[in-house]
């Protein structure tokens, strides 16, 4: 092959680009840096400022409310678990790290999706990208966030963002074109401009499908929390990857046991959120 | 010069794919289906031409894939069209930018669609609002307008449900609610109806013109439905494979059918339901009451009839006498005002035969056919009753207004003698 046609230099490209980057950008990246590591910090300090048993009550109660009891006694028996455990403050770091990621998902992510659904040039540059943030493996954009935000809990959040941006944008697509045709036709009738249509119409009926998005992005978030531990982000994840080099088989367990405690209590409150407001319609 | 129409359609045509050849091979004359192979492009609705006037209930009828309802959604251009115009008021429609089509939207014309097409996150009450929301109306306003609308359509009461949780006649409703309550002159109806069971949608059909009585709105109203285009259309247009084949009265459209495709689209038709006493009546004979018992038995005598309707001056009906009672007040020497017999069979011309075979079969002598003032107008004969129904096209009068019966008069060689003692006519 390198006999008829020399090989194409990516990678070269690549290092020169980042390279560009960290240097040029240097001020831009320092103040997403600052941002982030505020944001996250502020989140556990605030989490910590909570006694342990309130934050479980609370946790437990909006499990009820949003959820069933069902739900609620998990919720209250898995943090229980968690802080016996000894994980307490582990979680409420992982916990911090995955909100802040799919904060930032859903301020870029609903936008950018509203913005595709409404223009098929958008949306055919969109995808392609959202398909490379999904299937790049995580640690090849962990390198250069390394570079550009140093260790710790930033690089971390990043790497979260851009794994777990695309469900939201994808379903926010999906739900705002699969309102059915003859609604929009309606709602074109009646003389309603574009914003209208869009806050009146699509976005509401969109929005199970868009919690549906945001509720895959949290999931997809907690999985990147022992990747996102490698960069030195603190939390559950941590304690996971400190147990896999260790050999510490049932320590790794256990920290393993409160991602998943956290993983299903998000889970099951997001998804009856969703489910929830699509009642709304018909209550 | 646009004035007296609210709706004119001039030339308009459209072309899903790529439009600039088919247009060209369109104005050669060829056909759908050439264009389609040719081009691959689909002719919607082909070099229309129509005109609508204000307060009339005017119907686009075919198949489906006709164009029907793309035709309607030229009007309003929820459908670009290719080429042509669409004159609202006088405006064309296709040359609005944005923001002045919006405003044709928001004020003149009002849609209702097939699938209702509520929006399900809102109540009855929000749904109703909408158009009036996207307007900026204040919130107290457009609320009252839309429990006005929701009274119309006699849905009080069901404001705060949901879409779901109503019937799908209920749903139309408010889909007509939602559309009244932009006090547009003109209500586009996308098959409206069509997508209801029989029995609620003859129901919607008959709240329909009672509204339409008192409202006058412009109405275009698309359907697939002949029976239902008869009922309600004052103007029917029929269209096949986007052109349209015939326009005219319901009445015009059955009896002279333009052509052999139109023919058999009315060929099942049930006449009963579409020919009035107006269309059926026969020139009525009648005394004036001032006249006397020997004139009377005259006019009989040279009729070849037995009993005869006694009018006024002005042609009010005061009742019917009989020969033999018109000699025995000859021989007293009385008037006709002292032996008419005043309690007499009558209908209204706009009445369906389907709704005076009972009355036409039992009574005595041939029923009266009157105006609202009473005024007598024809007669309502057996034989021509049932000549009208077999489609016999010389029993029938073809009025282009209100049946009178100057207009059988006018037409000596339909003119009927009648013996009334059995009912049965003869020819002259």
């Amino acid at each position: 092959m390198e006999q008829w046609f020399p090989k194409i230099p990516i990678a070269d490209w690549m290092d020169a680009f980042v390279n560009w980057l960290t240097v040029n950008l240097e001020a831009a990246f320092d103040g997403v840096t600052t941002v982030l590591e505020t944001l996250v910090e502020g989140m556990v300090a605030g989490f910590s400022y909570i006694p342990i048993y309130v934050f479980i009550i609370l946790f437990t109660l909006l499990a009820w409310k949003v959820a069933n009891k069902g739900i609620a006694l998990f919720t209250l028996i898995g943090l229980f678990l968690v802080a016996n455990l000894g994980y307490w403050e582990p979680m409420l770091e992982t916990l911090a790290l995955v909100l802040a990621a799919v904060f930032i998902s859903i301020v870029l992510g609903i936008p950018m999706g509203i913005w595709a659904s409404q223009k098929q040039t958008v949306k055919q540059i969109v995808v392609p990208i959202l398909d490379f943030m999904q299937t790049m493996p995580a640690f090849v954009y962990l390198i250069p966030a390394i570079f550009f935000f140093n260790i710790g809990v930033v690089p971390g959040v990043v790497a979260s963002v851009i794994f777990s941006m695309p469900p939201t944008i994808r379903l926010t697509i999906l739900g705002i074109q699969q309102v059915p045709a003859d609604i929009i036709e309606a709602t074109e009738a009646f003389g309603s401009t574009t914003s209208q249509r869009l806050l009146k119409v699509q976005l509401p009926l969109a929005m199970p499908t868009i919690m549906a998005g945001i509720n895959q992005s949290i999931m997809l978030a907690l999985s990147m929390v022992v990747i996102a531990s490698m960069v030195g982000a603190p939390g559950l994840g941590a304690d996971v990857y400190r147990a896999v080099t260790q050999i510490q088989i049932g320590k790794g367990f256990e920290a393993g046991l409160a991602i998943v405690v956290i993983a299903i209590i998000l889970d099951r409150i997001t998804q009856n959120f969703g489910k929830r407001k699509k009642q709304g319609g018909t209550a | 010069m646009n004035n007296e129409y609210k709706i004119k359609v001039k030339n308009v045509t459209k072309i899903f794919g790529k439009s600039k050849k088919a247009i060209q091979l369109l104005s050669e004359g060829e056909s759908k289906q050439v264009i389609l192979k040719k081009t691959g492009a689909t002719v919607g609705v082909s070099q229309v031409n129509f005109e609508v006037k204000a307060g009339e209930i005017f119907v686009i009828m075919g198949l489906s894939g006709s164009g029907k309802s793309t035709l309607v959604r030229l009007l309003n251009r929820l459908i670009e069209p290719t080429a042509g115009e669409v004159f609202i008021d006088g405006m064309d429609v296709v040359k609005m930018n944005k923001e002045q089509l919006r405003n044709v939207r928001r004020k003149k014309i009002s849609m209702v669609f097939q699938k209702f097409a509520l929006l399900p996150h809102r109540t009855i009450l929000e749904n109703v609002e909408y158009g009036l929301e996207v307007q900026g109306i204040p919130k107290e306003t457009r609320k009252n307008k839309a429990m006005g609308a929701l009274n119309l359509v006699g849905l009080e009461g069901y404001e705060h449900q949901y879409p779901q949780q109503l019937s799908g006649g209920m749903q139309q409703r408010v889909g007509l609610a939602r559309a009244l309550a932009n006090d547009s002159d003109i209500l586009l109806m996308d098959e409206a109806f069509s997508a209801l069971d029989p029995l609620i949608r003859k129901d919607m059909q008959d709240e329909l013109l009672d509204l339409q009585s008192t409202m006058q709105k412009t109405i275009v109203f698309i359907t697939h439905d002949l029976d239902e285009a008869l009922r309600i259309g004052d103007r029917i247009a029929l269209m096949k494979d986007g052109v349209i084949v015939q326009i005219g009265t319901p009445e015009e459209i059955l009896m002279n059918p333009s052509n052999d495709y139109v023919e058999r689209f009315v060929e099942d038709v049930d006449l009963s339901k579409v020919l009035t006493a107006g269309h059926v009546m026969k020139r009525a004979e009648a005394v004036s009451v001032d006249k006397g018992p020997r004139v009377a038995l005259q006019m009989m005598r040279e009729l070849g009839i037995s009993s005869i309707y006694v009018v006024d001056k002005k042609k009010t009906l005061l009742g019917a006498i009989t020969a033999s009672e018109a000699k025995e007040a000859l021989d007293r020497n009385e008037g006709l005002a002292a032996i008419l017999q005043a309690d007499v069979t009558t209908v209204r011309p706009d009445t369906f035969l389907t709704d005076l075979f009972e009355k036409v079969s039992t009574a005595a002598i041939p029923v009266a056919v009157v105006d609202e003032n009473n005024r007598l107008k024809g007669i309502l004969v057996r034989g021509a009753v049932i000549g009208a129904l077999a489609g016999n096209n010389d029993a029938i009068n073809h009025l282009g207004g209100m049946a009178n019966a100057e207009v059988a008069a006018a037409q000596p060689n339909r003119e009927v003698k009648i013996t009334w003692n059995n009912g049965s006519q003869k020819y002259q």
